[in-house]
Formats: C-alpha cells, structure tokens, sequence
C-alpha cells in the first residue's frame, strides 16, 4: 500500500498515512485531487478506481470516506477489508466510532492504525492482538500518570 | 465538548482543537493558529524549564497544526527531547511527531537514531516496537544505514517476543523498499523463511510480506520459501473456519495470510517438485469449490474476504499459465462474476479476465464471454466499470471478432466519457491496423474514429492512416473516394481535413474521372474548408494544392489565383507566407517536368511498429515519468519518416518529393519540436533558390538529395552561392569532425573551396549506413573521381565499412552520393578514414578525411525504472567498470541542450532517476556483432564551478573508456 486517507465529505482531510517517500507538496497535490475525484463518485459505484497509475480503494463508513492507494498487483478486496478492520478496530477502541473521535485523538487513529498496518502492510491482522497491545500501552500511560506528581520535581531539576 | 474515551486526556489540546472547530473561517483558523503557535513558541523558548507533559501536549499541537496542513518549522527539538523520555507516552508522542515531520528536518537525524539505538536496545518490547514502527514510517536512507544491519538481527534473535518481529519483519520490508542495496542478504535469511512455519500467524503474516518483497529481489535466496509456503496454505485452506480462532474474518480462514501467501508464490514458477505441486493445485481446487458453495454469511466482509483469496488464486494460476483445467475453471467462476450483482465483483472479473485473455489456454474461454462484455459497456453505469470492459474486449481481441468489436467500440465512443475517449480511439486505430483483412475497412473505421471522436483523435493516429495508405496500392483509389465524399458533409472534423487534403493531393487523380469529383470539384471542396482551419492544416492544404498543380495542370491557374491573393502571399504567418510564395514561384517556373519530379508521389514509408502502440502504452502508466521526452522522439520519427526514406532509395526521382512531403506529415514543423521548426523552412527555402538559379546546369539529382539533409550548412551546396565566399582551402574547424558528429548524424563534414562533403547517416543495432554527399562547387567536372574508407591497424578487425562505387565524374554545380554500409564487429577506438582523389582543371587532388563513426552510434536507448537503473548501477559496480572524469564546461551548462546531447549520444534520458534532478542519468546498450555491453551514464552539472562529473559504466573497460572520453568532449 502506498498511503491511506481517511477524509470528511466535506473533503476534509482526517488523517494520513504515507509509506512511500513523497514531498509536502506531493502530498497536498495527490490528497487534493483525489479527494475531489472520491467525493465526485455516486454512491452506487464500484468501490475500485485507476488513478495515476495507482488502484484506489475507498469506502465510505457514516460520514467518512476511508481511501487506500494499492499497486497493480495488489489484491483490491482484501483492502477493502484491511479498510474494515481498521474501522473495526477504531469502532472497538472508542466504542462506536464517530468522526468527532477521530478529530480530538488523531494521536490514537495513527498509534493503533500503526499496530495494524506497518510499511504499508498489514502487520497483525487479529483484532484481539491489535486492541491488547494499545490497552497495554493505555495501561503504561496510566502507570505513568499516576506516577508523575512525585516524580516531576525531579525532572525538572534534570531538565534545568 | 466531546467525551475523551480513553486514555490520558490533554485538556489544553482538546480545547485548542474545539477552538479550531469553532472557527467560522478561514482567517479566524489562521489567526486562532498563528496565536497558538506564538505561545508555544514563548513557551519552547522561556527560561522555564517545561515539564514532560506539558512538552508532549505543545508538541502534539503541533502536530494537530500540521495535519490541518499548515507549516510547522520547530519543535522538533522538543518532539526529539520526547524520545528519551522514560514515560510511554511522552515517547509515543515524541516518536509520532517524528514519523510525521521529520524529513523535513535531518540535522537532528543523529539525535533521533540514537534514542531509537536505545530503544532497540531496551529489550522492553512497547519501547522496541515503537522505535520500530518509527523506522519503518520513516524509511530515510539515513535510517536504513544506522539500522539494516540491526533489524535483521532482532528478527531472527530466538529471544524476540512475537509482536516485536512482526514490527521488525514489517520494518525491514520498508528498508529494503527506500534503500534496497543497504539490505544485505546473509545467513539471517533462511532464518527467515522458516518463520514461515511460526506458530504465531501474525508473525507469519508480517514474515510473508517481507519474504515476497526480497524473494522479487534475489528469488534465488528464497526459493526454500515455495514448500514452506505451499504447506501452510494448505493447511489454511483444509482448515475448519473455526480452528484459526482470530484469524479467522467473517467465517473465511486467515484471508490475509492466504492472499499474500499465495502472492508470495507468484514470484516464482510453478513448482518443480510433483508432490508440492500437486499440493498447490489441490488447495486452488478447494478455493475455486469453495467459491460454488452457499455463503456461510450474508455480510459483504464474507464475500469480500472470500474473494479476495479467490481472486488471488486466480492470479497464480494465471501467473503459471500451465493448467488449462485451472485456466478455464478460473474463467467460468469470472464469467458468473460478470453478471453478479455487486458491482466491485463485476469490476474485478473484468480486469482479471484481461490477463486470462492473454493465455493460449483460455482465450477461447474468455471469447465466449463477448456478448456479456459489450453488455457491460453499454449498460454499466459506473465508468471505471465500463473502462474495464473496454480494456478486456481490446484483450480478446483477434482476427475472428474484431470486425464486431471494433463496430461496438466505435458505437460505444459515440456516447462514451470524454475520460476515456482518447484511449478508446487507440485502442480501434490499433486493432482495425492488426486486424485488417482489406484495408477499405481500416479506412471506414479511421475516418469513422474522425467522424465519431475527431477531437480525441490524436496525431499518431492520422499519421498512420496515410502511412497505410501510401503503402497499399489496392487502397488509395477507395481512399480518395471515401475522404472525397466524407468532406461533403457540412461540418466535418478539422482531423478529416488534413487527412483528406493529403490523400487527394497525393492519390485526387485516381477519382477524377468522374465528372461528379472533378479536379476543379476536388479543389473547391478542400478549399472552402481552408478558412476554418488552424495554420497548421492550411499549411497542409497549400501543399496539396501544389500538388494539385502537378496532377491537374487544368486547375493550376485556379490554385495560382488562390496563393497569389494577398491572404496568402501576405499572411501574417511566416510559415503559410512562406508556403504560398515558393509554391507560387514552383508554379510558374519550374517545367511539367520538373514539376513531375518534385511533386512526384510520395514514396511508400518504411515499415515499422505503429507509433500508436507506442502512445498507448504511455496512456496507460500516465504516471510515467517523462512523457516529455517520448513525445519529442516520437515526433521526430514521424517527421523523419518520408526524409529518412527518401535517402536510403538513391533514386532520383524518389528522392526529389522530400521537401514539400516532409512539410505535408512535418506539419510538426509549426507545432511541435523547436527544432525541426527552422529545418523545415529552411528545407523550402533551399527549394526556391534552387530553382530561381540556373536550373539547365543542375541536373535534377542535386537538389533532390538536399531536401532531406537540409541542415544549416548544406545552403552551401549551391551552385549560386558566390563563389568568393571561400577564402581559403580549408575551413578552420573549432571541433575535430569527429566530435562534432559525437551527438549527430547529419551536417557538413569538410569543405574546401572546390569541394563540400556532406554527412547523413543512420544506426540500427550494430549496423550503420551513412550517405555522403561530394558537392562539386566549381563549374568545371571532376574527373576521375574516386572516394575509398580505409581501416587501419586494429580497426580493421573491429570495424567492417563498405563503399559502394560511385560515378567518376562530378558535374560543377552537381552533387554524388556514396553510399557506405557499416558493420560494428566489435568496440573500437580509431576513427575509419576517407581517402578522396579527383582530377581538377589537370591537377590531381588527394583529400584524406576521418569518418565519424564512433562507438556511441551504436547504441539503442534503454527505458528503465529507477529501481531497475539503482540495481544494474550497483551489479556494474567492479572498478574497472566505471570510468569517472571531471571537467570544466566549455559551453553553457543549459539543461535543455545537456538532454538533447545525451539523447543524440544514443542513450536514453531517464527523468526521475537521479534523486538530484539537476542531474542526467542515461542507460542504453552497445551493440556489436560479437557482444552487446550494456551501459549506463550519470552526469552531474555544477553550475556554480562550471564544471561536470561524468560516470561511465559498463560491463566492458574499454567501452566505458571509450565512451567517457566521446561524451566528455561534448558540453
């Protein structure tokens, strides 16, 4: 997979995940253009289009629009699916999922879409696997909250 | 305020980023922003000392900044001081900051290697899989130095926890990916294919990425992987949808696994081993049944993940292509998928069905699916759908249905999406070509594609039409016909009129018995479309109406009027003034014979590979990388075309139609190459003057052969030009011939003041014919004339040139070619040299000359990939391969001229190879008789210094020498 952009229908862009080395400017030219084209498609449309000389695959979940870009060879319906399980994950991780979650902690769409998908490739696809990895790191934030009134003081002295 | 679900909440940021939300414009976004960033900036700089949290919540603002796509230009300081933080979540932040926003800023690269160094050796599995995850995201060459070594070491140590070597496995994918010459192979990789075989099948997963990216690299490495991956599909696919627990997706059985598992097994052949092979064919059985069977849900995801597996099958059985049971079973589950009522399955069966077509075994089998396939395109509502279908009737195509398919596609093109009209056009031009049976239906078919599309009806596409014309007697009278009666309609397509102009100006005569399309009838229909065209067309027309004038001397008064009214003669464009002022003068000088001569018919092109091929190869991968350069080459082969071929026929009568024939297709001349722009009116001035000089004294086989070289320099081969003008007996030369010939193969080779030697030749692999043109610039003959090649020494043995005898006498005011025929035996370094003796006015001259005929007119360009171009550079790595010179410019270092002179070398220009564009990378091959040397080029300006570095490699020392040395000449 090249990048993943999941973006609002008002082309809004929610997040973004790149796995091949691109300018800024790139970047912002690629997202622009095909968001506009995704948003342009009617809704009973194939779910699979040819752009540049990439496949896309998108798939619109309430009102956000999940985007895949995949090479020739790449297989189009299992990252339909890949596309599925990362909003199962996100569904699971927040408890139905909306995108307003995704707007106040985009930290936590990158760190579990991370665990999921690495390189562009999927890394571990049991969602039980992926969801016990990000409590664990939940519950070390935790630990380190509640570890740090004490400690602190102490920081700041290293830091000063 | 929305609910913060989880985790540790960062007040202050859910409260800037609800500010942002609340902003009711784009400027209050901006202001709200800039405030932001202004205080954390005071913050990042106060003297207070910032404590973790508050760090972490500034720099995740920043972050949040960023990906609203605005600049950020701090904080990584901070976001880098986050890394070494021993709380998980600063870290987490710290490293997110990085993955997102680090490449633009590399100064702190060592900074962060070292914190991901301490993490990678923390042996906490959270910190190393973060520092993992940060690698792979970002991928940096910087990185993939500091860490190749290492992360293969985590992958394969017995003591990795299992979701580390997922992250480990994933991470060295993305190195190899960005960086492959950084990842070596070495003993860890067996060690890598037995995770094959890992309990843990999310270990698996990750390991068969990694293992299909390298096997693509070094398939011999990894060829242990078939068995191992064969076993465990099989064991995926015999498995109850329940015994693989969470890896199993909506009743399918690890659907990811077995996708990439069985891509995994496409980067090799069928398996040799019969047991393994019956195995494999034995589990793509199961996956086909299982596609016959009831739904074990009704959820999409079921289906989806289902076919996924199914899909993937079906590549690999198409990657072997040696079952035809599998191929044909493959086609029919597609052929029900055509008509399934889910539009992506639709979508699907019709793309796969385009490499099945492709197969001996099945393409029968996907014939049959034809009604179905142009239902698709009539009836699809989805474009990219009906894309697909076009692609796959194209596929299918042979010599049995074109007939029906070209008919669908053209009446398909009448109502088609203007996105994929262009493509359609190619696609009909290049099947009504191969498929043509009689041409009289590939004639109806273009011009219908005029009729239908005419807008999307490229250059290429008319180009051929004539070329196929010309070249097929049996055709041209139905031709003019045709294009006669299709320029009746009222309104037609400007693409219509150049065709038509062309082909009743070369072939008007075949109809002009008929009283009903009589010449004056003929060219009353051209010209009322004269003053709807662009320059370009008109330019056209004007020399079909010369043409007219030979073929019809009744009509000639009539034309003479139209290009001596003031809109021609003085038309505001040079190119059409020009045109109507010497075809004005051609008419009324120039005798029916000479006039016969020079407006002779055009004779047939060469036969070579439809240039529409070619365009519709690069439509297909528009993200191409440089259409540019193919679009220039291509122009030039066209142009080229009728010049290229009046030289090879020493046919005087042949060689005389070159200059207005080249201006017909070399329309090119106004629109297209910079270059050929003055080359052409250069090519029609020459024509006036020729004629306006004594034209008893110069015998029709001298002006003929300057049309098609004329260059700059040939304006002195006329018998016209004062004498005077040559002082000396030798022109002083700034350039040795032979480097000045280095990147060209036309031009003026020597001149003294009786004599001029012209140049024009051509290479095709290891072969060369070179024309050379002796001007006689005297009045008197030359006698005895007499011109040989000498090889001297060792070249003799590397380098075959053949003369071919010419006349011994040359005419003053006269021209003679020579033709030579050159065979490169193997690579050389000398130079051949021609030997010239002819009797002047009783003294006896002897002119010696060296040929040149270098070792880069050899080469054919090679397109390649970036990656393609990295791994031939690092296998020509050996240091006598590489020859590496530095020198100072001697012209000026301007980029356009740079690419042309590599491309004139004869190697390919490959843009967006070098990662500094303001280099030239090239790549082509060297062919000789006895070897081919493949060769590659890196030249790097540095405008500053005025200097460049050229590297030359190649498999052979002397080559890559040889060729250093000829193209550090050059700039």
């Amino acid at each position: 997979m090249q990048f993943m952009l999941l973006f609002s229908r008002q082309g809004k862009l929610r997040l973004q995940k790149w796995y091949v080395p691109l300018s800024d400017k790139e970047r912002k030219k690629i997202s622009r253009d095909l968001v506009q084209t995704i948003l342009a498609r009617k809704p009973k449309m194939c779910s699979f289009l040819e752009w540049r000389d990439l496949k896309i695959v998108y798939k619109r979940y309430a009102s956000l629009y999940f985007c895949c870009a995949v090479e020739d060879q790449d297989n189009e319906l299992i990252t339909l699916e890949i596309i599925h399980r990362y909003v199962e994950l996100l569904d699971k991780y927040f408890g139905s999922v909306c995108e307003l979650d995704i707007i106040f902690n985009f930290e936590k769409a990158y760190f579990i879409l991370d665990e999921f998908l690495l390189g562009g490739e999927a890394q571990e696809t049991s969602k039980k696997n992926v969801l016990k990895a990000i409590e664990q790191a939940d519950l070390l934030q935790e630990d380190a909250k509640e570890a740090e009134a004490p400690r602190s003081v102490l920081e700041e002295i290293g830091l000063t | 305020m929305p609910a913060v679900s989880k985790g540790d909440g960062m007040r202050g940021l859910a409260v800037f980023i609800s500010d942002i939300r609340n902003c009711k414009s784009k400027e209050a976004e901006i202001k709200r922003i800039n405030k932001e960033l202004a205080n954390i900036r005071s913050k990042f700089k106060g003297d207070k000392a910032l404590d973790g949290y508050s760090k972490k919540k500034y720099v995740c603002k920043l972050l949040f900044i960023f990906l609203l796509g605005h600049d950020i230009d701090f904080g990584h300081m901070e976001a880098v001081n986050l890394l070494s933080s021993n709380k998980y979540t600063e870290k987490q932040i710290g490293y997110l900051f990085i993955s997102v926003l680090v490449n633009s800023n590399s100064d702190l690269i060592s900074l962060i290697n070292n914190a991901i160094k301490n993490d990678l050796s923390s042996r906490n599995p959270t910190f190393m899989n973060l520092a993992l995850h940060c690698i792979a995201n970002v991928g940096s060459r910087e990185m993939a130095e500091a860490f190749a070594a290492e992360v293969p070491c985590i992958l394969v140590a017995g003591d990795t926890m299992d979701s580390v070597k997922q992250s480990a496995a994933l991470c060295l994918l993305r190195l190899n990916r960005t960086s492959p010459d950084l990842v070596a192979m070495g003993e860890w990789t067996t060690r890598v294919v037995h995770l094959l075989n890992d309990q843990h099948l999310g270990v698996v997963t990750a390991a068969t990425s990694l293992i299909t990216t390298l096997a693509q690299k070094s398939p011999e490495d990894f060829k242990t992987s078939v068995s191992l991956a064969v076993a465990r599909l099989s064991r995926i696919v015999s498995s109850a949808s329940t015994d693989l627990q969470d890896y199993t997706y909506y009743f399918v059985a690890a659907p990811w696994l077995s996708v990439k598992l069985l891509r995994l097994l496409q980067c090799y052949p069928p398996p040799e081993d019969g047991a393994i092979r019956g195995r494999l064919t034995e589990c793509l059985e199961t996956i086909l049944n299982k596609a016959q069977e009831p739904p074990k849900s009704k959820k999409v995801q079921h289906s989806n993940a289902k076919n996924a597996v199914l899909f993937e099958a079906i590549s690999l059985i198409i990657h072997h292509d040696s079952e035809p049971t599998l191929l044909v079973r493959a086609c029919n589950q597609l052929g029900q998928f055509l008509q399934h009522r889910e539009t992506n399955l639709r979508y699907l069966a019709l793309e796969s069905m385009c490499t099945l077509a492709s197969s001996e075994f099945s393409h029968e089998a996907v014939k049959t699916h034809i009604e179905t396939v142009i239902n698709a395109l009539k009836s699809e509502r989805d474009v990219s759908v009906r894309q697909r279908a076009v692609d796959l009737l194209y596929a299918m195509c042979d010599r049995s249905n074109a007939k029906q398919i070209v008919a669908e596609m053209l009446s398909y093109l009448e109502t088609a999406d203007y996105s994929i009209r262009e493509e359609i056009v190619l696609k009909v031009a290049i099947l009504a070509e191969k498929y043509a049976v009689d041409y009289t239906w590939y004639v109806d078919t273009i011009l219908n594609l005029i009729r239908f599309a005419g807008d999307y009806v490229s250059d290429e596409v008319w180009y051929r039409v004539i070329q196929i014309v010309i070249n097929r007697d049996e055709v041209q009278g139905y031709a003019a016909k045709t294009v006669f009666e299709a320029l009746q309609a009222p309104a037609c397509h400007e693409n219509l009129v150049k065709v038509g102009g062309y082909i009743l100006g070369e072939f008007g005569n075949l109809i002009a018995g008929d009283s009903r399309s009589s010449p004056l009838i003929q060219f009353d229909l051209l010209h009322s479309k004269f003053h709807l065209c662009s320059v370009p067309t008109r330019a056209l027309l004007l020399s079909a109406y010369i043409k007219f004038i030979n073929l019809f001397p009744e009509v000639k008064g009539t034309i003479q009027e139209v290009l001596r009214s003031d809109s021609q003669l003085r038309n505001a464009d040079v190119e059409l003034q020009q045109r109507a002022v010497e075809y004005l003068r051609l008419s009324c000088i120039a005798s029916t014979d000479i006039l016969a001569t020079v407006l002779e018919e055009m004779p047939p092109f060469p036969e070579r590979e439809s240039s529409i091929l070619a365009k519709l190869k690069r439509k297909k991968g528009p993200g191409n990388l440089h259409p540019d350069l193919d679009e220039n080459r291509k122009e030039r082969s066209v142009n080229g075309g009728t010049a290229d071929h009046s030289s090879t026929t020493s046919n005087a009568k042949v060689a005389a139609s070159p200059t207005p024939s080249t201006d017909l297709l070399g329309l090119g001349s106004t629109i297209t190459t910079q270059n050929s722009a003055p080359r052409a009116s250069k090519g029609a001035s020459l024509l006036v003057d020729v004629f306006s000089g004594n034209i008893a004294a110069f015998p029709v086989e001298t002006p003929v052969s300057v049309g098609p070289v004329a260059d700059e320099n040939f304006s002195s081969f006329l018998p016209n030009t004062p004498q005077v003008a040559y002082a000396n007996a030798t022109l002083p030369t700034a350039e040795e011939p032979e480097d000045k010939f280095v990147c060209k193969n036309n031009g003026v080779l020597y001149e003294n003041q009786l004599l001029q030697i012209g140049l024009k030749s051509e290479f095709r692999q290891n072969l060369g014919r070179m024309y050379v043109f002796f001007g006689n610039k005297t009045s008197t003959q030359f006698m005895n004339f007499a011109a040989s090649v000498v090889c001297q020494d060792t070249l003799q043995a590397q380098l075959n040139v053949h003369a071919k005898p010419a006349d011994p006498t040359v005419d003053g005011g006269a021209q003679l070619q020579q033709i030579l025929n050159i065979e490169c035996v193997s690579d050389f370094v000398d130079a051949p040299v021609l030997n010239i003796q002819f009797r002047y006015g009783g003294t006896l001259q002897n002119i010696a000359v060296k040929l040149p005929i270098t070792l880069n007119k050899f080469f054919q360009p090679t397109e390649m990939t970036s990656q393609d171009f990295f791994q031939r550079w690092k296998q020509l790595g050996a240091p006598q391969q590489e020859v590496q010179t530095i020198f100072k410019a001697r012209h000026s270092m301007d980029t356009e001229v740079t690419k042309a002179k590599i491309m004139g070398f004869g190697a390919a220009l490959l843009d967006g190879v070098d990662p500094n564009p303001s280099n030239f990378v090239g790549a082509g091959v060297i062919h000789t008789k006895t070897t081919q040397v493949g060769c590659l080029l890196r030249l790097e300006p540095n405008t500053q210094a005025q200097m460049y570095r050229l590297t030359l490699r190649t498999s052979r020392d002397t080559v890559s020498q040889r060729l250093c040395d000829l193209l550090s000449e050059q700039f």
